[in-house]
């Protein structure tokens, strides 16, 4: 099979679904004739024109709103934000229009927005821009929430998001848009809440999403080495969360490993950590472990970045802790 | 715009104080030239239909029959029915929290509307938005918005919508002076004018933001020096007249329409009760409500419509017991009609979600 980028898989979610349907288009900073901050756009302006495929001016706030509204009267706006560091300006916009309108209106409204860009720690580019901020959409009621971690899950991810009637928030991790996969040249699609089986296992279950899941695989190709056989399972949408595959997983190994990139205060993974613990007791042999980020804002010193973020040896020992081996 | 801004010889923006203009005989001509007696005499029924049902709407409220927020619209009713008056059924309608008026001026039944401030399923927005949030798809009436300022975006994104399919129609959108320091207001205006998108930014400018007046809240207090940093045609007009009120949104709609270009207006009007029901207003004088009081819009166009020989000043009392008994009615549709069942909450949230929603389980 062919391969691409990651960044190419979404280019391609995006081309598509802009020529099957004349209501979608891409608006964001430096989509157009920048060719995208992380060139995930790249030509998309030469093919749709500027019509399209909008550059913004640097207003968070004010142009997810103007997506949001023209969602809400029948669009399907692709909004880009540079990283999701700068769409906190838009929060309000996301948490008070886009995700209440539907609830307010008595079900007359519906906004089918996608918000997408770049997530999670970039390599170095210190606090304000190395953030995995998922938890604070994850938590509200009215949006949906996906996060991919391969191109082929970028592609048939983003093209379900774009098609999809609600609101999705559709989280890149920054650090894989040039990793490379195999994407088929036939159109796919990945349904809305299913995760996926990255790598079966036996003895413990790895519960992660986005970059995670390739250093959750590393450490299990290293705890394969010691006799250990970890399943791990990318949840790719985290709301609506795949309780079903979490269940078949957890019922097979027993034992739970939860990793995240970010802060584990309120987080996704405590959410899921509580959902295993509470629906799962009988099934469970030892305690749910968690891996994540150090609760510090991310420093810029290499050391210390690479620190404070998880890694293969702090989920080997942490699947060690949840399997009663020594660490 | 040249042509217009012309024609409507806005006086300077620091002369227009609520009720400054009086319909003089020229404007009176203009109108009479353009809008039929029975045009004239329908949106002065519109603005009593308005008043009476707020006050109707106030004292359910005090009986605790209206719970949470309610925002009366009473001394503004010129404002949304004249610039109602001037739209046709393509354009679109987002107001704030301040909205029954819009609402009804747009042309949702008194029914509806009351009903929706009851919560009950016969609401407008089937008991589940309240008085803040009133939407009627149909109507092109989408809201009813809490947050003050967050709803200028969303207007954005319909003018964005209007130009984009070619709709050649105009997006008015409705907020108070205390929503005009927000970002969102600055950073929808810039986009409007950079994309020419056609949306008519109304600031009913009440003096007060809340309880803070205008002046406490913004460094400039002629509001359209804010539209004048964005290149955005602007007119400071008398919301207490609302044939001021309907030429100007009939002519700025117009080259909405037709060219795109957005216009933003600071309209000075007054409101008689407090910002919300539960505000006593101890931050202004009697005086400075009676006052404004004296320039009352419904007054005024009374007045005007009998010294006119329209209809006589019975023809227009018979109006209001009219619009008393709609208000009294729609009150009794409203009590009379259920409560939302329950499961909606769970059905209004997503278009498509085929997973268990977590909550308790509807019995």
């Amino acid at each position: 099979m062919r391969k691409i980028l990651f960044r190419e898989a979404l280019r391609e979610a995006m081309t598509e679904e802009m020529e099957r349907d004349e209501s979608v288009f891409l608006m964001g900073e430096e989509v157009a004739q920048y060719n995208g901050a992380y060139k995930v756009s790249q030509g998309m302006l030469d093919q749709f024109g500027p019509k399209r495929v909008v550059d913004t001016p640097i207003a968070e706030l004010g142009f997810a709103g103007i997506g949001i509204g023209a969602a809400m009267v029948g669009l399907r706006p692709i909004i880009e934000m540079m990283t999701f560091n700068f769409a906190i300006l838009a929060l309000d916009q996301v948490v008070n229009t886009a995700a209440k309108m539907r609830s307010m209106s008595g079900g007359q409204l519906s906004c089918p927005v996608v918000i997408r860009g770049a997530g999670g720690a970039g390599g170095a580019l210190g606090q304000q821009h190395s953030q995995s901020l998922e938890a604070q959409y994850v938590h509200i009621p009215g949006i949906k929430v996906m996060m991919p971690a391969t191109p082929y899950d970028a592609k048939g991810m983003l093209k379900t998001a774009i098609r999809d009637p609600d609101p999705v928030i559709f989280i890149e991790s920054e650090i894989l848009f040039g990793l490379e996969g195999e994407v088929p040249e036939e159109e796919y699609l990945i349904p809305m809440g299913k995760g996926d089986i990255k790598r079966e296992g036996t003895d413990c279950t790895i519960l992660t999403w986005s970059r995670m899941v390739h250093t959750s695989l590393d450490a299990a190709k290293k705890l394969e080495e010691e006799g250990i056989s970890v399943e791990v399972v990318d949840l790719r949408t985290l709301r609506p969360l795949d309780k079903d595959i979490i269940r078949q997983s957890v019922k097979k190994t027993n034992r739970v490993v939860v990793v995240e990139e970010g802060w584990h205060w309120a987080s996704v993974g405590s959410t899921i950590s509580d959902f295993v613990s509470r629906d799962l007791f009988d099934w469970l042999d030892a305690p749910v472990e968690r891996v994540h980020q150090a609760d510090t804002p991310l420093p810029y010193a290499f050391n210390m970045e690479e620190f404070t973020l998880p890694n293969a040896e702090r989920i080997m020992d942490a699947v060690k802790k949840a399997c009663y081996t020594k660490a | 715009m040249d042509t217009m801004t012309e024609q409507l010889e806005s006086p300077p923006a620091h002369e227009v104080r609520a009720g400054y203009s009086e319909i003089t005989p020229e404007q009176g001509e203009r109108i009479r030239a353009r809008l039929s007696d029975e045009k004239i005499l329908d949106m002065y029924e519109n603005m009593v239909r308005i008043r009476r049902f707020e006050e109707r709407a106030g004292r359910a409220y005090q009986q605790g029959k209206i719970k949470g927020f309610c925002h009366l619209y009473i001394g503004q009713e010129a404002v949304a029915v004249g610039a109602m008056s001037a739209l046709e059924e393509k354009d679109y309608v987002v107001a704030a929290y301040r909205e029954h008026g819009h609402a009804i001026a747009r042309g949702l039944e008194s029914n509806s509307v009351m009903a929706e401030l009851f919560g009950r399923a016969t609401g407008c927005s089937g008991g589940m938005g309240g008085s803040m949030h009133i939407f009627d798809t149909e109507k092109h009436f989408y809201g009813g918005w809490g947050i003050v300022g967050g709803h200028i975006p969303t207007a954005g994104g319909i003018g964005w919508a209007i130009k984009y399919r070619e709709e050649g129609a105009v997006c008015l959108c409705f907020f108070g002076d205390g929503s005009v320091p927000q970002g969102a207001f600055h950073e929808t205006l810039n986009m409007a004018a950079l994309w020419k998108l056609p949306v008519i930014f109304i600031t009913e400018n009440n003096l007060y933001g809340m309880g803070t007046a205008l002046e406490r809240a913004s460094s400039v207090t002629d509001l359209y020096k804010k539209a004048l940093s964005y290149d955005i045609p602007h007119h400071t007009i008398d919301g207490q007249n609302i044939f001021t009120v309907w030429e100007t949104i009939d002519a700025c709609a117009k080259e909405a329409r037709e060219t795109g270009t957005p216009s933003f207006l600071d309209i000075r009007t007054y409101r008689y009760r407090g910002h919300s029901m539960s505000d006593p207003a101890t931050y202004r004088t009697k005086e400075e409500v009676q006052d404004a009081q004296q320039r009352d819009p419904i007054q005024r166009l009374h007045n005007w419509i009998v010294e006119q020989e329209i209809a006589t000043d019975e023809q227009l009392q018979d109006i209001d017991k009219a619009m008393k008994q709609e208000a009294k009615d729609a009150e009794k549709f409203a009590e009379d009609s259920d409560f939302p069942p329950v499961s909606d909450i769970y059905d209004k949230v997503y278009v498509d979600w085929s997973w268990d929603i977590e909550g308790p389980e509807v019995k």
